[in-house]
């Protein structure tokens, strides 16, 4: 291998790759067979984290960054005057093995920027997998990116080699898509989404009668949308990705803070800060549509468009809520106390077991580490003293926010509110 | 109070909590025979290992508490903290009087303390698994150099033999100047005097003539997967805590 050239291919490719935010590497069930080389049946592991504290699992690149098409937010749009590149199918191969060899990665996250076409593109990416599967014997992580557009019948040869499937939807909105990327639809990135969907679900169908069906897409697929590249509310992000994991069955659906690279007018200008807290938020509210029963109207509606940064969305959710409130720790069930602001499942799991045993009270659930400065004003326990009962939302939001050391105190408006 | 002194194994452990219940002992404290140091006042009582008493203890716990309370509490052990072997001493003695589980009891101070270092275990057991960078030796061997905080190693044995089980491997720890050696048959604990513990990596020219190439695309790879604009150092610290630096080849200066 010329070592060099591959460096400076990997170097460019991997500069090109790193603004799609997926990283996972859990939730496939390949197991290592015939003393081959990896196993995915365990949980993820981040082999290490990059300087922005980002978690490295895979090694993620491009084929190539040679695109037809110009998107605004892309930095291998057409148009845009840098250094492209394109590796050999052999190349990425080598890499992939030697990387994990030596415990480096996970598993491999090809994408592609988009030559001659989307199935002559993806041909390729599949080829990479099938290469890997079944010449090395490789049982580790693969995540294919679908290409927008590309045929069914590729659709499903790929998810047979990869263990998940993912097409990056960008734009949050119909208009936005329409402004910084004319020339692709809708359709194109939801048609191989849905093909995906089918044969996942027509594979555990299958599954269950004849044991032998083939695996596939172990880990499901995944989406991703840009935030704040065009002017959409977190009402019309959240509702795009409560459709998608309903309609689509996403497993997961992340969101990528908009990083300015471009001069381009319909866009943020370069310099403009990475909106890092509202993604946080955005992040802490599909935390909270997947795993506390909460449904997106409560949290975002017409009233509320968009969330609360000085405080999180469950916290907030509360205070708009208060007549749900106290709940008494040694009686709710599991649902009503994984509402309560500042316990989290894990430690709505220790109350439930810890209350098998003596009635809590405060000292409890200190001890547990719970965040009782959040959660004393929403719960009772055993103890004579809750005082905090009639407190109006307006007071128990700024004592919260006067306790409280939130990192990322320094962005939020220090400037009253009026209408609240 | 009396001191019961045990070996370094977890048998010794067992067999020093048998001869507690054994001889009925009160208000004892019990001590790793290398992290003692003599005492005046108290009196001192030396328990070898005996497999068989061992046993008997693993017996009961199982009996009563599940296999999965014997796990919990090797986990525990393996932690190499000096209150550990109280602790565990107190949750036995618990256990034989409830006669059923208390490992969920998170209103208990004991196992609230035992479930934070089983924590703590996992913890260091999944950086393991994280941060051992193997470098191919000239020989065709796999060997990486860790020095974890607790003694996960053993822990670490099945993650590693299922994953890597066409190549040969060996993850030595320098701390504790012992390591795990797979053979593409079996894994065995090895003691190498020839492995160098002071160093933090191979000399290169026991190095395969690759390596060092693919060490420096992994460096490579490393620095462009960052993004400028989104820089996080506190964040990045936390999650890969310098001590650990040394032995990642994507943290550390190549000087070749």
């Amino acid at each position: 291998m010329n070592f060099d050239r591959i460096k400076e291919k990997l170097s460019i490719l991997a500069d090109a790759a790193k603004y799609d935010v997926s990283c996972s590497s859990s939730g496939s069930k390949r197991t290592n067979k015939k003393k081959g080389l990896g196993d995915s049946s365990g949980m993820g592991i981040c082999h290490t984290y990059t300087a922005d504290g980002r978690c490295v699992s895979l090694l993620k690149i491009l084929l190539t960054n040679h695109c037809i098409f110009d998107c605004a937010y892309c930095v291998t749009r057409k148009s845009n005057d840098i250094k492209r590149a394109a590796f050999k199918v052999q190349e990425v191969v080598d890499l992939t093995i030697n990387f994990y060899r030596r415990n480096y990665i996970e598993g491999l996250f090809l994408s592609s920027g988009i030559f001659k076409n989307a199935d002559y593109t993806m041909e390729r990416l599949i080829l990479v997998a099938k290469k890997l599967r079944l010449e090395e014997n490789f049982n580790g992580y693969i995540h294919l990116k679908s290409i927008p557009g590309a045929s069914d019948d590729l659709m499903y040869e790929a998810g047979l080699y990869a263990d998940r499937l993912s097409v990056n939807i960008e734009i949050p909105t119909q208009n936005g898509l329409k402004l910084l990327a004319p020339e692709k639809n809708r359709e194109d990135f939801l048609k191989p989404m849905k093909k995906v969907r089918n044969e996942i679900v027509k594979y555990k169908s299958e599954k269950k009668l004849i044991k032998s069906t083939p695996v596939y897409a172990p880990a499901g697929q995944s989406t991703q949308m840009i935030v704040g590249a065009t002017n959409e509310t977190d009402a019309q992000i959240m509702y795009t990705a409560a459709h998608l994991y309903k309609k689509y069955k996403m497993k997961r659906v992340y969101y990528s803070g908009y990083v300015p690279i471009s001069y381009d007018s319909r866009l943020p200008a370069i310099g403009t800060e990475v909106p890092m807290l509202r993604e946080n938020r955005l992040y802490q509210t599909d935390w909270l549509l997947r795993f506390y029963g909460f449904s997106i109207d409560e949290l975002l509606n017409q009233k509320h468009p968009n969330l609360d940064s000085d405080i999180d969305p469950k916290l907030s959710w509360a205070l708009r809520n208060l007549h749900l409130f106290p709940v008494d720790i040694n009686k709710a069930d599991k649902q009503q106390l994984a509402r309560i602001p500042g316990v989290g499942l894990k430690s709505v799991y220790k109350i439930l077991q810890a209350r098998k045993y003596r009635k809590l009270g405060w000292h409890h659930l200190k001890k547990m580490g719970i965040a009782l400065n959040r959660a004393q004003y929403f719960m009772v326990c055993d103890s004579r003293d809750f005082l905090k009962a009639d407190m109006s939302a307006q007071q128990i939001k700024s004592n919260i926010l006067t306790q409280g050391k939130s990192k990322y105190k320094p962005l939020f408006n220090s400037q009253l509110n009026l209408f609240e | 109070m009396k001191i019961v002194l045990f070996d370094h194994s977890f048998e010794g452990l067992l067999s020093a909590i048998f001869e507690v219940f054994h001889l009925r002992l009160k208000d004892v404290k019990l001590m790793r025979q290398n992290n003692h140091a003599a005492s005046f006042f108290d009196e001192e009582i030396w328990v070898s290992t005996d497999q068989e008493k061992a046993a008997r203890v693993a017996k009961g716990i199982i009996k009563y508490g599940g296999k999965s309370d014997l796990t919990w509490l090797y986990r525990c052990f393996l932690s190499e903290l000096a209150e550990v072997p109280q602790l565990i001493l107190a949750y036995i003695c618990q256990l034989m009087v409830d006669k059923h589980s208390g490992k969920n009891d998170f209103s208990r101070d004991a196992v609230i303390q035992l479930q934070k270092i089983n924590k703590m275990i996992g913890r260091e057991k999944h950086r393991m698994d994280a941060f051992v960078r193997f470098e191919k030796t000239a020989n065709g061997l796999y060997f990486a150099r860790i020095a974890p905080d607790f003694n996960v190693l053993p822990l670490n044995a099945k993650h590693f033999k299922t994953r890597f089980a066409d190549q040969e491997w060996c993850i030595y720890d320098i701390k504790r100047d012992y390591g795990l050696l797979y053979d593409l048959e079996s894994l065995r604990h090895v003691h190498l005097p020839s492995v160098n513990t002071f160093l933090h990596s191979t000399p290169p020219d026991l190095l395969a003539e690759d390596e060092v190439a693919y060490k420096k695309l992994w460096k490579n790879y490393f620095e462009h997967t960052n993004i400028q604009e989104r820089a996080n150092k506190k964040l990045h610290t936390q999650h890969v805590p310098k001590r650990y630096w040394k032995y990642l080849s994507e943290k550390y200066i190549l000087d070749y």
